[in-house]
């Protein structure tokens, strides 16, 4: 048995490689969640069209996506489509299903935000003389970002996780450097430990910052905080 | 004198076999005050929705003024700028305050600056009662408060006509009178306004003309008196036994 080495999990716990490794998944983290959730907009907004074509594409495309897993899909993006001609860097291919994957979910949670928005809500903004958009921007994308960061902040911290699974593909992200140095240190244990921490630091912050958008859209709701608010 | 609102054999259905309006035919002139009441599902509130393009009718011909409701070609936002409406739920923005409610369309639909726009609200939130609650939200606020924000909200727009689609039915009793008073008032200042409504004192007091529908048509449209005096269609009379019996 080797036990515990200190010193190698302190000489790791500042590894610069381990740290890029880190950076790498923060970044994959806020391009597949920044992208996803434009996709997401505008597959909840098929999805909810009154063109039947549009909708049934965008379910279809939920269905797929949901349905199977992350892994496989990558592995199909990375390994599986060169052989029919199409080809993508490792990075091009995992940002695609990360991509992929957060659209799907997060329509869900963006469609039930939006359709949580009374429909009193959508004639007052028209009544004004909104036009469609207007009334989206200013009356009901407010209140339903209320109802979806929550879900969202989830897919967020769920995000910074399922990166790790590109390493798959040997997408250089925290978890495939730990792993790259566990093969030359052999000190399994505390690689692993540093790469958790590591994750752990970023779902904390990740935390924190969602507490402060929830209490930005929940003004209105809370009585209490807006009455502190006025004085 | 030119009529401000008219609609003419409006038809509307819900669906392929429910037809919730009949050849409603109605007139307002400038300066009118035409209430409108029936038995619930007569179709008064869908009828009212229909002159601002809130809801859209299959049949007929509705214009305000000089603008063309019904057809393709309508900029029904445009229109609906000069139209103010007033709901029954109120449904005010609950993430604005009173003043950010009042100016949203100002600002946002009419381009006037942010202190014109401030300037109007402060103004409209004294004639309504409601300077001191400039600064909160609809959540703290009284049912008839709220409405009385929703007709201001509704006034900041300089609207040529006002509808009010059921204003005092969401209200408890207590709070009925001050939202009311508030539209005693502009009746009185020379609005044309269209009221859909149960309130059969509010009525006899300002309205020039009642319009009693019942199954998506309108059974009878005269002048306030002759209504309350003597009622012409059967139904008409039993519909005013049953609401001011008690």
């Amino acid at each position: 048995m080797k036990g515990w080495n200190w010193d190698g999990f302190f000489e790791y716990l500042t590894n610069t490689y381990i740290l890029e490794g880190a950076a790498v998944t923060l970044g994959l983290t806020i391009a597949a969640m920044t992208l996803g959730v434009v996709a997401g907009c505008v597959v909840a907004l098929m999805r909810m069209s009154p063109f039947r074509i549009l909708s049934n594409i965008a379910y279809f495309y939920t269905w797929l996506i949901r349905g199977t897993p992350l892994l496989v899909q990558l592995i199909i993006i990375y390994t599986g489509l060169p052989q029919i001609g199409i080809k993508f860097s490792v990075l091009e291919a995992t940002l695609i299903g990360l991509v992929m994957n957060e659209a799907a979910y997060l329509s869900e949670i963006i469609r039930s935000g939006i359709s949580s928005v009374p429909k009193g809500q959508s004639n007052a903004a028209r009544a004004v003389g909104m036009t469609d958009v207007q009334m989206m921007r200013y009356i009901i994308a407010p209140q339903a970002a209320r109802i979806i960061i929550p879900p969202l902040g989830n897919s967020v911290n769920g995000c910074l996780k399922t990166t790790s699974i590109a390493s798959i593909i040997s997408m250089e992200e925290l978890l495939r450097r730990t792993q790259v140095l566990i093969q030359e240190k052999f000190m399994v244990l505390e690689l692993f430990v540093v790469a958790a921490l590591y994750y752990l630091l970023m779902t904390t912050a990740w935390d924190l910052i969602q507490r402060r958008i929830e209490r930005h859209f929940g003004r209105g709701y809370d009585i209490k905080a807006d009455a502190a608010e006025q004085r | 004198m030119k009529p401000m609102i008219i609609l003419e054999d409006v038809d509307k259905w819900y669906g392929k076999n429910f037809q919730v309006l009949k050849s409603c035919s109605l007139i307002v002139s400038p300066g009118e005050v035409v209430v409108i009441c029936g038995p619930s599902g007569s179709g008064k509130s869908t009828l009212i929705k229909c002159v601002n393009g809130l809801e859209p009718v299959q049949g007929g011909r509705i214009s305000v003024k000089d603008m063309e409701v019904t057809g393709p070609r309508t900029k029904l936002p445009k229109l609906r700028s000069h139209v103010g409406m007033v709901f029954q739920h109120f449904d005010l923005f609950p993430h604005m305050t009173v003043t950010e409610n009042i100016c949203i369309g100002q600002t946002r639909v009419l381009g006037r600056t942010q202190t014109e726009a401030e300037a109007k609200t402060a103004a409209l939130l004294e004639r309504v009662g409601m300077s001191d609650h400039a600064r909160k939200y609809p959540i703290q606020l009284s049912g008839g408060q709220q409405q009385r924000i929703a007709i201001a909200r509704a006034l900041a727009m300089d609207p040529i006509a006002m509808l009010f689609d059921e204003p005092t039915s969401a209200l408890d009793p207590e709070m009925i009178t001050e939202v009311l008073d508030v539209m005693v008032e502009l009746a009185n200042e020379g609005m044309t306004m269209m009221v859909v409504t149960h309130e059969m004192g509010f009525a006899r007091k300002v309205a020039d003309r009642v319009v009693f529908m019942d199954g998506g048509e309108v059974v009878e449209d005269t002048p306030k008196d002759e209504f309350f005096a003597s009622p012409k269609s059967q139904r008409a009379v039993e519909f005013l036994s049953k609401i001011l019996d008690h």
